[in-house]
Formats: structure tokens, C-alpha cells, sequence
């Protein structure tokens, strides 16, 4: 997702033909773009703008359209709904959690293995592998984790002479068992590309250091972290976004499993309930948009961020 | 923590330093091997859960071992037949999205690095923005959509919203401005016609990054859950997500098939896995993709 600094190269090329076949050219450009071009016209674009005529009416799924114009009625609804600003405090409470450990656990797993030259590709396998299952099965294998009584986890505190959690209900920590379960299931993603940055580490820096005298401590302080610290950048910034979208692990765990709902719903949660359950659409509509606006300006931070660092160095 | 510092060099070395090293070598992959073992358990109980008779599942205290191991779960869920029929869908939805992805991605990806048109620069930034649309956003508009045309509980809703993925254009497009000039260039002149030289040249040369954007949106398409869970409302419609998703009701406490249908669930996508690791890290560790 590097910036595309490759489009204002200017092409030569253009500037010495014909007017005859510049507008061929311009007709193949299109005739090959087309397709694409209609597909994210239709499912990407046309979507965001009808989901904008929609936040302004009092639409419904069930009378089959709009029936009253609101302006901005939703938004200022929005603004007064408590539930609104619960699912959006247990967003950004997800964020807050689930941010930290999935960097560090992921930074300290790649270095590690980076470290050992013995069965590399058994740890990626182990770390990655939770990566690629579909979020149903995630969740119903950690519901039955999370059992009472004979679940996995809970049998083991007891044997270990602790008492019994409840996992999935008790509203103290059904938000720490979201968490455990999203880091379990996508620190692979961090990891593969922490794992990615250090292999770029020029070897030299060690060898030099070495010299140096400095021991492993100093070289991972003084050496490693910093040369890391694009990739961490980039970490941070996509699991902050990913950890915004948050909704997958929660709904499934909670028709599955029984999950405390209410102490866990997040935004995207509530969108879904009032456009599909309670189908005020007009008004999951204005949601979608709040929400949209704030994944806008978490992006566009980094942007600036990203090229403010580029131009320094 | 050790662990950050480059693997051990023994050449040169003084002794000491190599001792040491070896010892920070032997700790990491003690530590490692019990963090792999941790990341490993809820697998590997989710497998023997399924090998248990139903009856064990739920014995306190638990046991990993089980006097007699059996295969009935997995042959209650599969004769059941529902996981079969969504199996079927999951394949036949995410290899079609697979195809037309590849195809639409790196046709537009060919015009925006070699055909010279008028707001060439301006249409790739529009496209580029669509990487920081979340889908989740489109989910209520998405639906009145579909259902106007007609599509809700149908192949066609499923496949449709997926197809357009400006990840992957951008992902053709760098590969495709690695590629010589030279190589079209005698093309051109010999007369071979613009999609020509899309198709024999620039294609087959593009393999890897074909893989790339092959493997990742299959994962990616295998997975979703969010879309098809809204779209689909009729059980042999269902994909392995959205239908896994349904089990618990379906089944009852058994928790047996429950876990026997959760491994044959994960397992496509991990054979998936093993077979390609390779091109799924390095789609990640090159782009930085997330679903």
C-alpha cells in the first residue's frame, strides 16, 4: 500500500503521437478498464452513495423503500442514542486492547524466530495456520475452550486449584475473551510481516555493532527496533483499522456460544441490528457513514504520517 | 530477550561469545516451542473433541484420551449432507470471484501501466481509494441493492460484490511497471493489437504476482463471512462461514459433531496453506493485505 508515486511519471510516450491515435489510445485505456470500472461502479461506489440518499429518509427494509425525507434527522438521533455511543466505546475499547498485544506478541514471535535456524517453518505454520480459518470455526472451537464445568480452559484453572471464569458471560471480562480469541486468530498476519522486515535488516549492522561490542541486548535495542520501526508503522496503522471493523468473532460467539452481547456489541454490531433485525435501514445507513468517516481519518493520518516520515528521511 | 540480535556467527568468534550465542539460540526455541504449543492446543482439542463418543465430551474431569476413539461424529456431519452442499458453494463462489478478479484486476492493471489515456492518473487514484472503503460500511446499502436486482439468497449475490478489488489492480500494476518496454515494443510495431499483447506477453510473465492475488483473494473470498451471512437466507445456499455459523442451533449439545464439523470446516484453507505458505506470506509481507 506504498504511495503510487508511479503515476505522475511522465509518459513520453503520449506527447509524440497523433492526435488519430491518441484517441485510439484513449479508447483502448477504456475498452480495458471497463469491466473493472463497472464492477466498482455497481458493488463499491454505487453502494456509498445510495447508502447516503438512504441516511437522509426514514427508509425501511420492509415498506420497500424511502417514505419520508429526514435530512439530517438519523444523524442527529445518532448523536443522542446511548446505545450509539456504547457500541462505539466497546469499538474503540476493542481497539485499545486488542492493538497492543497483537504488535508486541507479534514483534517478540518474529524475532524469535528469525533467531532459530531449526524448524523455521513449523513455527510460522503454528503461528500463521489460525490465520486462514474461516471466523465460524475460530469461534466455535474457543466457545467450547471457554465452556464451564468441562471446557478446556476453565477444567485447567480448577486442577490448578483457581476458580472458574466466565468466559463468555460475565460482563467484567467477555470483552478480555474477544481479545484473547482475535489474537490467537490474527497475530499470524502481524508476525508474517514483522518477519518480513527483519530479513531486510542489512547483516552488516550486526557485524558492525558486534565490533562494537555490543551484545545481543544492545543489538536488538539499538539495532533491530529502530530498522523495524517502517514495519511497525505499517502494524500498527492496518491493526488499528482492522480492530475498528471489528464484528465477525463477537456476533458469531454470541449466537454460537452465548457471548455477552451487550457488553461486547461494537459499531459495525449496531449497524447490523438496526438494518437487519430492527430494519431501520435509513438509520444504520447514517451509522455506516459516522463510522465510515472516522476508518476516513484514521487512514489519512497515517497518510500524512507516513509521507511527513519519507520526506525526512 | 535476546532474540532480536542476528543468528549466531561462530567464525571469529571468541569462545565465550559463541557459548552465548548458542545459549540465547536454545532459549528462544524453548520459548518457542511452548508458544507454538499454546497456539496449537485449541486445534488439536477441537480434534480430539471430534474423536471423542458424545457421551465423553462433556466428562469433568476432562481427559485428552479416550478409551475408544471414534469416527462418528465426522460421519454423522458429513452424512447429514449440509456441509457437503456448502462446501460445494464455498468452492464453486470463491473460485468464480478467483477467475473474474484475476481477469478484470489485471486487465485495468495493464491500462494504467502501459496504455496511454487521457485521466489515466486521475481514474487509478479513484481506484486506489477503494482500498480504504470497509466493506462493513456497505453492508445496508449493499442489501436494498441486491434485492432490487433480484439477487438476495442467489450465486450471483454472493459472487457479485467481490469482484472489483482495487488491492489487486494495485498488486498488477507494480508488477506490471517491472516489466521492459522492450517487450511490447517489437509487438507494437510488428502490429499485434493492444490485447494481444495483454494476453501472450504480459499474462504468462505475470505469474507470480497472478499467484499472488489468486491465492490471497481465494482465502479472502473462502472466509467472508459478513456478505454471504446477510445475503444467504436458505440452508443449501449457505457457505462453510455463514453455514458453520448456524451449527450450534442445529445440532444441539453435540458437541462432538459440533467440533467434527469446525476441523472439516478449517481444514480445506489449511491444506490450502501447507500447500502454498510461501505466496501467502510473501502476498502479505509484499503489500500488507487485510481482509
Amino acid at each position: 500500500m506504498e504511495a503510487p508515486q508511479e503515476v505522475a511519471r511522465p509518459t513520453t510516450r503520449v506527447s509524440s503521437t497523433k492526435p488519430a491515435a491518441r484517441r485510439r489510445s484513449d479508447l483502448t485505456g477504456l475498452i480495458f478498464l471497463l469491466p473493472f470500472l463497472i464492477a466498482y461502479a455497481l458493488f463499491l461506489i454505487w453502494p456509498i452513495i445510495l447508502g447516503f440518499r438512504m441516511s437522509l429518509f426514514n427508509w425501511s427494509l420492509v415498506s420497500g423503500g424511502a417514505s419520508e425525507f429526514l435530512g439530517l434527522e438519523n444523524y442527529r438521533e445518532l448523536f443522542g442514542d446511548p446505545v450509539f455511543w456504547s457500541s462505539m466505546w466497546h469499538t474503540v475499547l476493542f481497539t485499545l486492547l486488542s492493538t497492543p498485544p497483537l504488535v508486541l506478541i507479534a514483534l517478540v514471535l518474529a524475532m524469535l524466530v528469525n533467531r532459530v535456524t531449526f524448524a523455521q517453518w513449523f513455527f510460522r505454520f503454528s503461528f500463521f495456520a489460525p490465520f486462514v480459518l474461516p471466523v465460524s470455526v475460530v469461534a466455535l472451537i474457543w466457545i467450547w475452550l471457554f465452556q464451564p464445568g468441562y471446557g478446556l480452559i476453565n477444567s485447567y484453572l480448577t486442577s490448578l486449584g483457581l476458580g472458574e471464569v466466565g468466559w463468555l458471560t460475565d460482563e467484567n471480562v467477555a470483552m478480555i475473551t474477544v481479545v484473547i480469541v482475535t489474537v490467537w486468530w490474527t497475530v499470524g498476519f502481524n508476525f508474517v510481516l514483522y518477519l518480513a522486515g527483519l530479513q531486510e535488516i542489512p547483516r552488516d549492522l550486526y557485524d558492525a555493532s558486534a565490533v562494537d561490542g555490543a551484545g545481543a541486548l544492545a543489538q536488538t535495542r539499538w539495532v533491530t527496533i529502530p530498522m523495524l520501526s517502517r514495519t511497525t508503522v505499517l502494524v500498527v496503522v492496518l491493526q488499528i483499522l482492522a480492530s475498528l471493523k471489528v464484528f465477525d468473532q463477537i456476533y458469531v460467539m454470541y449466537t454460537q456460544g452465548g457471548l455477552n452481547y451487550p457488553v461486547t456489541r461494537p459499531i459495525v454490531g449496531y449497524v447490523y441490528d438496526q438494518g437487519f433485525t430492527s430494519y431501520r435501514v435509513g438509520y444504520g445507513s447514517a451509522m455506516s457513514y459516522v463510522f465510515f468517516v472516522i476508518i476516513l481519518a484514521v487512514s489519512v493520518i497515517w497518510f500524512a504520517v507516513a509521507r511527513r516520515r519519507e520526506g525526512n528521511a | 530477550m535476546e532474540a532480536g540480535a542476528a543468528p549466531p556467527r561462530t567464525r571469529n568468534a571468541p569462545t565465550g561469545s559463541r557459548w552465548r550465542s548458542a545459549i540465547a539460540s536454545g532459549l528462544a526455541f524453548g520459548v518457542l516451542l511452548v508458544l507454538a504449543i499454546i497456539w496449537l492446543v485449541p486445534l488439536a482439542w477441537a480434534v480430539d473433541t471430534a474423536l471423542k463418543p458424545e457421551s465423553e465430551t462433556i466428562a469433568i474431569p476432562i481427559s485428552w484420551v479416550s478409551s475408544n476413539f471414534t469416527l462418528d461424529a465426522f460421519r454423522q456431519v458429513l452424512d447429514a449432507g449440509n456441509i457437503l452442499r456448502w462446501y460445494f458453494n464455498s468452492a464453486l463462489t470463491s473460485v468464480i470471484i478467483t477467475v473474474v478478479v484475476v481477469l478484470l484486476a489485471s486487465l485495468a492493471a495493464y491500462a494504467f501501466s502501459r496504455v496511454p489515456f487521457r485521466g489515466r492518473g486521475v481514474l487509478f487514484w479513484v481506484v486506489l481509494a477503494g482500498i480504504m472503503i470497509p466493506p462493513q460500511i456497505l453492508i445496508v446499502p449493499l442489501f436494498t441493492e441486491m434485492n432490487t436486482f433480484g439477487f438476495i439468497n442467489t450465486y450471483q449475490g454472493i459472487i457479485l460484490p467481490q469482484i472489483a478489488s482495487p488491492i489487486a489492480v494495485f498488486i498488477f500494476k507494480q508488477f506490471f511497471d517491472g516489466l521492459p518496454h522492450e517487450l511490447e515494443d517489437a509487438a507494437l510495431v510488428d502490429g499485434a493489437s493492444r490485447f494481444r499483447i495483454y494476453w501472450q506477453i504480459f499474462l504468462p510473465l505475470s505469474r507470480p504476482a497472478m499467484a499472488a492475488v489468486a491465492i490471497f483473494t481465494f482465502v479472502i473470498s473462502w472466509n467472508y463471512w459478513l456478505w454471504p451471512f446477510i445475503a444467504l437466507t436458505g440452508t443449501n445456499m449457505m457457505t462453510i462461514p455463514v453455514g458453520l455459523a448456524t451449527v450450534q442451533s442445529a445440532y444441539g449439545i453435540h458437541n462432538a459433531q459440533i467440533m467434527a464439523s469446525a476441523v472439516l470446516g478449517g481444514l480445506p484453507l489449511l491444506i490450502v496453506f501447507l500447500f502454498f505458505q510461501r505466496q501467502i506470506v510473501q502476498g502479505i509481507a509484499g503489500t500488507g493485505l487485510k481482509g
